[in-house]
């Protein structure tokens, strides 16, 4: 026979009622039907709504003039600049305070994560009780706590506080000269000495806000940018350049220490054979106010503080869990092939570590962004207080405007998340099936 | 002791890297029992070592001492106005005002809420508590009924207790509703609406049918992508336009499906990370009984999964708890919102009357988010220990 060819099992007759892919279809195309009706009940009772209430429509309102004004932006703007013009104000000014609370929050959060690691009981201690005080009290409590606790009732600007390692010592030699017995006073003097070289601060803080240096720039300081440029893709290529090394002959090259001399020299050599082109103006008490530096409002310092501790703990917890996921067995097989422990820490429990953190932290960095958006609560001009509060609060818009909101955080966290699973692929151990 | 580092070579000629040439030298025999030894050498042991503990028991001092002296040991324990707590008056540095606080406890705890009512919102959290406590302890008898009670008869009752209106009671507005009252009002609700919601979503998530599953991946990553304050705004200002024009929501009640909508989609990533461990033999072996879908779910699956992600679903309910603080912003006043307000009543402005009212609902935020966490902590120890016997 020649038709004898492996033929499909032919599928037994079910009733219609019964078979599973009929029911299927019909759910799916319920559950379509239903959002479509409610799609369109919605529509219906915008309109009539509006109507209503006599509300404008569209996205008119972008090119109107705004008519309030920003206590704090990046761009020039002014009360007659446009809605669109604020909405960009509010966004960079979101923005900033993320990537300000991100840089600081990683920074604490890993020191705290891996103080809470140390061998040493004390300092064990402080970081647990650092997370958990921190994770246990609401976010805007701590945002409100900062405004309107400790940064409103600071004196005005004649009596500002200065802020530094200096107050720091002085502090300790007031301490210590308060003991009273010989050997402490001979210490204060000493430490008085030394406040007093370190000279005074430069850092002030009144209930303007927090007076910090301001940078300036010459003509020059391109070239020593330039030079920072160059010694960033010289550590890349030289990163790259080792990794192959290593791969190939086994043998290491001190990659940190050559990265340090590339990306910290070469902007120094440039500094200096031009003669600083680059530098910090000191902020001067001059009468009424300061003189150079730049004030940052009590707003933005407030919100930076909260969520840089607020999100460290965070961080702190992802930092730790991410470091005892690497199994002991993994440090042991390491000390056991003869690497110093620098090493064992470089080659081996990082890149692993690193593995189990990164995921969970870009979270926090979405969370940190996310809940910028609590500036609200006290008046800092980030994209939403400008946008959802003032524009709304003029225009009426509600659906617009909160949809546009929505939409702004929504493309923020959707794009890092897809980021985050183009890494995580690409990072994820090529395990047996 | 660092045999290790001696031997080995870091030679470019030869081949072998490392060869061990020595015995390694014995070790002392570690002492039994030496634990002032053993935290004496985790503390002071090397130079390095030693100035981190100095600097810790330093900021440590720094820290601790003043909050003491504040709470406790400067404070004001009884007064009638602003007066009893000026360091004119007193001659004295002066800490918290802690009658500040007893004067505005009842605000702080109920809002605005009608004196002669105040039984009610009481009468309301000894039900909850005594509902509550049985069901914390994993050994109680009666889960089942006393879950029935709590998440669904106690919701209920509360709701004519709180707002009124029938069986004799005096109808009192949401308006008027305030302090601890609404934090705990709209945390539990919070919970008990999303919780069908999530598991919900959860299902749909993983659900064989292609519509649904996007449409539950729609709306989780939606939810979960915005942050809650503009959740919040969507529903004071946005979702009236979206109701028929006659429909008077209440403010508190569209507050509360807001956050429903957003905490029922956390819950549902919560949720599925059970669905997820649960093996795939347990769906196979339900389907092989002839259960349909919803029997496998709801008598196979659910109850499993359920369990497995308690300590999630309670570390969700400490940060929905946390959030509620965000209403404020949308002008209910809850804990934080009555402290601050409190503030501005001049009878009461002393120096120390900002650092007082947040002293006072610090501690109470910090207390009950720190025993939820902790109880999930203890939940998760035994449900792992329970894992492994079986």
């Amino acid at each position: 026979m020649s038709d004898t060819a492996p033929r499909a099992p032919k599928r037994p007759r079910v009733d219609p009622l019964y078979d599973p892919r009929v029911r299927a279809a019909v759910y799916q195309v319920l559950l379509l039907l239903l959002l479509l009706w409610l799609g369109y009940q919605v529509a219906v009772n915008v309109r009539a709504n509006l109507v209503a209430q006599n509300i404008a429509t569209g996205f008119g309102f972008f090119g109107i003039t705004a008519g309030f004004g920003i206590n704090q932006s990046l761009i020039p703007y002014q009360e007659a600049d446009t809605y669109g013009r604020a909405f960009v104000v509010g966004l960079l000014n979101t923005l900033l305070v993320s990537a300000i609370g991100i840089v600081f929050a990683t920074i604490l959060g890993f020191i705290i994560g891996i103080a809470r690691l140390s061998p040493n009981w004390l300092v064990a201690r402080i970081a647990g009780g650092y997370v958990e005080l921190i994770r246990n009290l609401p976010l805007l409590f701590q945002i409100m706590f900062w405004y309107v606790a400790v940064l409103s009732p600071l004196p005005a600007v004649r009596q500002s506080i200065g802020i530094g390692f200096q107050p720091l010592v002085q502090r300790l030699a007031d301490g210590l000269a308060w003991l009273n017995f010989d050997l402490a006073k001979a210490a204060a003097g000493l430490v008085q000495r030394f406040a007093v070289w370190i000279g005074p601060p430069e850092v002030f803080l009144n209930n303007r806000g927090l007076i910090v240096p301001e940078p300036y720039f010459h003509s020059g300081a391109g070239i020593v940018c330039a030079a920072l440029l160059a010694g960033i893709v010289a550590t890349i290529a030289m990163r790259i350049w080792a990794r192959r090394r290593l791969d190939a002959t086994g043998q290491t090259f001190p990659v940190f220490w050559a990265s340090i001399g590339l990306v910290v020299g070469l902007p120094l050599a440039a500094l200096v054979v031009l003669g600083f082109p680059v530098g910090l103006v000191q902020p001067e008490l001059r009468g009424f106010n300061f003189v150079g530096g730049i004030r940052l409002i009590p707003e933005f310092v407030a919100l930076v503080l909260a969520l840089t501790t607020y999100t460290a703990a965070f961080i702190a917890e992802v930092v730790r869990a991410g470091i005892l996921s690497v199994s002991r067995g993994q440090t042991e097989a390491a000390a056991a092939l003869g690497l110093p422990r620098k090493r064992v820490l470089n080659l081996v429990v990082v890149p692993q570590a690193m593995r189990v953190i990164t995921p969970p932290l870009t979270n926090q960095y979405l969370n940190l962004t996310k809940n910028s958006t609590l500036a609200a609560a006290i008046g800092y001009p980030d994209l939403f207080s400008v946008f959802a509060g003032s524009t709304l609060n003029i225009t009426g818009q509600a659906i617009e405007i909160i949809a546009i909101t929505m939409a702004v955080y929504l493309t923020i966290s959707l794009v890092t998340s897809l980021l985050m699973g183009w890494y995580n692929a690409r990072i994820q151990l090529a395990e047996r099936a | 002791m660092n045999s290790i580092d001696n031997t080995m070579t870091e030679g470019n000629g030869s081949q072998l890297r490392f060869v061990r040439r020595a015995m390694v030298p014995e070790r002392a025999r570690p002492l039994a029992v030496d634990v002032i030894g053993a935290i004496w050498r985790r503390l002071f042991g090397g130079v390095f070592n030693t100035m981190l503990t100095l600097v810790s028991a330093f900021i440590l001092v720094a820290l601790v001492w003043p909050t003491f002296r504040f709470m406790i040991w400067d404070a004001v324990w009884d007064g009638a106005s602003r007066v009893d707590c000026l360091e004119e008056t007193l001659k004295r540095p002066v800490g918290a005002c802690w009658p500040f606080v007893q004067a505005k406890f009842g605000q702080f705890i109920y809002g605005f809420y009608p004196e002669a009512e105040r039984w009610r919102p009481n009468l309301v959290f000894l039900i909850g508590a005594l509902l509550l406590a049985p069901l914390l302890v994993p050994g109680a008898p009666l889960k089942r009924i006393n879950a029935l009670l709590f998440f669904v008869v106690f919701p209920i009752v509360s709701f004519f207790l709180l707002v009124g209106g029938r069986f004799g009671l005096v109808h009192v507005e949401t308006r008027v509703w305030g302090g601890l009252l609404i934090t705990l009002v709209i945390s539990f609700t919070g919970i008990v609406a999303s919780m069908p919601l999530g598991i919900l979503l959860a299902l749909g998530r993983r659900s064989p049918l292609p519509a649904v599953r996007v449409v539950s991946v729609a709306i989780i990553e939606f939810w979960r992508g915005v942050p809650l304050i503009t959740v919040l705004f969507f529903a004071t200002y946005m979702l009236p336009f979206f109701l028929p024009p006659h429909w008077n929501v209440d403010a508190l009640l569209r507050v509360l499906i807001g956050v429903t909508l957003f905490s029922g989609a956390y819950l549902a990533e919560v949720i599925r990370g059970g669905l997820q461990a649960i093996p795939r033999g347990q769906f196979e072996a339900a389907a092989a009984m002839g259960m349909g879908y919803w029997k496998v779910m709801g008598l196979i699956i659910m109850p499993q999964a359920l369990k497995y992600v308690i300590p999630g679903l309670v570390n969700s309910f400490i940060a929905l708890f946390k959030d509620t603080t965000l209403v404020l912003i949308v002008s209910i006043f809850d804990l934080l919102g009555q402290v601050r307000t409190s503030f501005s009543d001049p009878n009461w402005a002393t120096p120390v009357t900002l650092f007082t009212g947040f002293a006072f609902a610090g501690i109470i935020y910090f207390v009950i988010s720190f025993a939820m966490s902790r109880y999930a902590l203890a939940m998760e120890r035994r449900l792992s220990t329970d894992h492994r016997a079986t």
